[in-house]
């Protein structure tokens, strides 16, 4: 269970957001602007919030009271951006086994098996990121988050940059994901459709505040 | 071919040696200094950099000098080092590649700095959401995209301690066998009465040594670049 309590100034910008998710996919739904990446940067620990309480299954991540801030190589929480970020030097193959080698795991074949076939990215193993279209990148980058084994998975409008025939084409690898992986999900994004597929429960963010608090039928009638 | 005699070639194994050794010592600080000026602001940062690029621009004689009363057998670092580590510089080839070293850092530095500056910092939080930390974000991230800059510096500083003269004849002389370069022995053999000729071997052996260091130079750093676009 995550459990947020934060306070950010950036600028004249001020997000003050509290909320909690019991697992499933949390959406966090809002405009472009309301704050929701920050809300995850947080989350993931690449930007410290001024003041509050961020707390993964009853652990804190960050607490100012108590000056906890867990730094984000610890924290095992997968993330998933917008541009995939992966790296370009290393093979596809690499790029999903990064995880794993910086935790020090060990190797995994069947697992790796699993998601591989899961996002159906075996045939790209051996091809650096600079050659795959932008659904094969994502694909790979929710596969890479995914193999280090997160406590959490932070997608950040993982579909934003794809036009609607790529989006049909992962939109269902994500819905397989959420049925399959048992990892509890933050699904960012501003396109309600999308959320409508995926979403367990959804968080409204206005202005960088907690507008909403419900399930999809938050999302109907909306953009 | 050249007929070198083994005068020659003695300079010419020292001058590699020291602009080898020179390179390999200047890299690890190079590294950190370049990942400083990139990435950090500090409270003298500015200075830092003046400081660095102070060996380009006063005369050599000059940067030579300073090593000489710093470095020097009586000089204050020179005098600690000698008494407390056994490290001589003074008229020795380690004070050669020293001083081949500074004179080369900048260049060295400048290529990397800017190497690392265009690196998409977005790269390295992903990094450090996959469990990487800072020093494991730089040897698996960072270093490996900056390698063309790398590369770039390494043979800038390679060929400015192949070539350099100023400082280290200030510094450490001109001795055969020691701190003769191939730099210092053309210039010996060019005051000598019929040196014209062993001058001559020595200057096309440097221009054959600098060729052979930019083709290698341009070949490392195209294979670099050609794997960040998958063709590796």
């Amino acid at each position: 269970m995550l459990a947020l309590d934060v306070e950010k100034r950036l600028g004249d910008f001020f997000i003050a957001v509290r909320f909690e998710s019991a697992g499933g996919v949390t959406a966090l739904f809002g405009a472009s602007g309301a704050g929701k990446t920050t809300v995850a940067n947080m989350i993931a620990g690449l930007i410290a919030p001024d003041r509050g309480r961020i707390a993964l299954d009853h652990t804190a991540l960050f607490d100012s009271s108590a000056r906890i801030n867990v730094p984000a190589h610890r924290r095992r929480i997968g993330y998933v951006f917008q541009e995939g970020r992966l790296f370009p030097h290393l093979s596809v193959a690499a790029n999903l086994d990064y995880g794993r080698r910086m935790h020090g795991l060990a190797r995994d074949s069947a697992e790796m098996a699993r998601i591989v076939n899961l996002l159906d990215i075996g045939n790209l193993l051996e091809r650096r990121p600079g050659r795959l279209s932008g659904g094969e990148r994502q694909r790979v980058a929710v596969g890479r988050a995914l193999l280090m084994h997160p406590r959490l998975l932070l997608l950040d409008e993982p579909l934003a940059s794809l036009d609607e025939t790529r989006k049909r084409e992962i939109l269902p690898y994500l819905e397989r994901l959420r049925d399959n992986a048992r990892v509890p999900m933050v699904y960012v994004s501003h396109n309600a459709g999308e959320l409508a597929r995926l979403a367990t429960s959804v968080v409204l963010i206005d202005g960088g505040r907690v507008a909403a608090v419900g399930g999809p039928e938050l999302l109907a009638n909306r953009p | 071919m050249l007929d070198l005699s083994p005068d020659e070639w003695v300079a010419i194994r020292l001058s590699l040696k020291i602009a080898v050794v020179a390179t390999a010592a200047a890299l690890p600080f190079g590294l950190a200094v370049a990942w400083l000026l990139a990435r950090r602001s500090f409270w003298g940062k500015a200075l830092l950099d003046g400081l660095i690029h102070l060996p380009l621009v006063l005369p050599p004689v000059v940067t030579g000098y300073l090593l000489l009363i710093s470095f020097g057998r009586r000089g204050p670092i020179g005098a600690f080092l000698a008494d407390n580590l056994g490290i001589v510089f003074s008229f020795r080839w380690t004070g050669a590649a020293l001083a081949c070293a500074i004179m080369g850092f900048p260049l060295l530095v400048r290529p990397l700095r800017l190497a690392i500056e265009a690196i998409d910092r977005k790269l390295e939080d992903a990094a450090a959401t996959l469990g990487a930390d800072r020093l494991w974000v730089f040897l698996t991230v960072t270093l490996p995209l900056a390698m063309p800059g790398l590369i770039a510096g390494m043979v800038l500083c390679f060929a400015k301690a192949l070539g350099e003269f100023g400082a280290t004849i200030t510094f450490v002389s001109n001795i055969p066998g020691e701190t003769q370069t191939i730099s210092a022995a053309i210039y010996s053999f060019t005051q000598i009465p019929g040196g014209d000729a062993a001058a001559g071997r020595l200057v096309a052996v440097a221009i054959v040594i600098s060729l052979a260091a930019l083709v290698a130079a341009e070949w490392l750093a195209r294979r670099a670049g050609m794997r960040f676009h998958g063709e590796g």
